[in-house]
């Protein structure tokens, strides 16, 4: 019996709409990824059915994670030398340009103001391994209060958020909202997380 | 010009030089292990969902002006430890007994929606109608419109919030959300008095 010849094919196989396909969908994530600032702290807001998206230009943003330890972080880095020019005026303390310049850069902090000039001069692979305090905001010491004074000094637009953790104690929650008001801004954000599941 | 001399050498001899012909196939396949690479990249580094945000209003702290409200129309929740709501209705004056609730689609929302219709008879609740507008028996200009006289009407239910100290950040967003839910329009988030932290007491939830 003859055998049957099976004709050899080629196993190259036409990568080329591969390609076009894999390149479509890199553009595409490369363009819709908006890399996120480097935080201090992880917070786990929680979740509402609130559809407002937050404002992406013209924040503040006050974060208080679960040990209730109060972070402050501006968008926008001519605002933010802006602000700690001001506040360094207003709190006697003295930044070098370079202090200025490495604030500028910084988009989320928690340290006390006396200890800032420190902090700036550290590297930044060393500052994210320090542990931050936190921004002192008792009525004592209310120094998130300058803060957000001088961030509205240096940027008259800006919108104030309150991102705090799902364990964030309330009294804390409360006394930043009394502060935001004696700063006389009685409208503010709460950010919040999409809610999924039960809800309907 | 420079050329590349590719024939094996003495097969033309003399004749005119032919070019070898190279098939343009080029092999694709580290292109596309690259560019999959970048998007398994990009692909975790995304994060899709914004966060979304909640609109809040708080009164001026300058003006003490206090504005009376019906205390038919009140009703006060405390929010205390353990996820629980107590609430209660005032009655000539004085408060009624407090009653415990919780987060639950039972719990609080059922009673705001209840107390809602109880005092805008005329309506049913807004959860009724959202299922009749998503089941197209009602179409979306009543639907708004029964939405909006539920949020204004005249007698509806204004809610105080007092959060205890005990209370965590999560429990107030959650009532804010019932709020919304619920389509309550008039409501405040005021401090504790002393009196209602004895009421507390009385509940064991303090």
């Amino acid at each position: 019996m003859p055998k049957v010849k099976v004709p050899r094919k080629s196993t190259m196989v036409d990568m080329t709409a591969m390609t076009d396909v894999a390149f479509l969908l890199l553009t595409f994530f490369m363009l819709a990824t908006k890399f996120k600032p480097d935080e201090p702290v992880t917070v786990n807001p929680p979740s509402s059915i609130s559809e407002i998206l937050v404002p992406d230009v013209d924040m503040m943003t006050i974060t208080i994670d679960k040990n209730n330890h109060v972070f402050f972080g501006m968008e926008g880095q001519q605002y933010r030398a802006e602000m700690i020019k001001k506040i360094g005026v207003a709190h006697n303390v003295k930044f070098t340009d370079s202090q200025i310049k490495e604030f500028s850069l910084l988009s989320t902090f928690g340290i006390p103001i006396a200890q800032l000039p420190q902090f700036l001069d550290m590297k930044s692979e060393e500052r994210a391994k320090i542990q931050q305090p936190g921004i002192p905001s008792d009525s004592l010491n209310n120094e998130l209060g300058d803060w957000i004074w001088n961030a509205r000094l240096s940027n008259n637009k800006v919108n104030i958020a309150i991102k705090g953790d799902q364990e964030t104690q309330y009294p804390i929650v409360k006394r930043i909202m009394t502060t935001i008001q004696e700063k006389k801004l009685n409208r503010f954000y709460l950010i919040t997380n999409m809610e999924r599941g039960d809800e309907k | 010009m420079a050329e590349l001399d590719t024939g094996g050498g003495g097969k033309h001899k003399g004749g005119k030089k032919k070019g070898k012909k190279l098939s343009t196939r080029v092999d694709f396949t580290p292109m596309v292990d690259l560019g999959f690479l970048l998007i398994t990249f990009f692909m975790l580094t995304t994060s899709m969902n914004k966060p979304k945000t909640m609109d809040i209003s708080m009164p001026d702290k300058t003006t003490t002006e206090t504005k009376k409200i019906k205390e038919s129309q009140a009703i006060t929740l405390l929010l205390t430890k353990d996820d629980k709501v107590v609430y209660y209705f005032m009655k000539d004056g004085d408060p009624e007994a407090p009653l415990i609730t919780d987060f639950s689609k039972n719990g609080i929302r059922a009673t705001l929606l209840k107390e809602n219709k109880l005092r805008n008879p005329k309506l049913d609740s807004v959860a009724i109608y959202k299922d009749q507008f998503s089941n197209r028996k009602i179409d979306e200009q009543t639907y708004k419109s029964h939405i909006s006289s539920i949020k204004g009407h005249k007698d509806a239910l204004i809610v105080v919030i007092k959060a205890t100290d005990k209370s965590k950040y999560k429990n107030m967003i959650d009532i804010l959300d019932e709020m919304l839910i619920c389509n309550i329009g008039r409501y405040a988030i005021v401090d504790i008095t002393p009196k209602e932290l004895e009421m507390l007491k009385t509940v064991n939830l303090e």
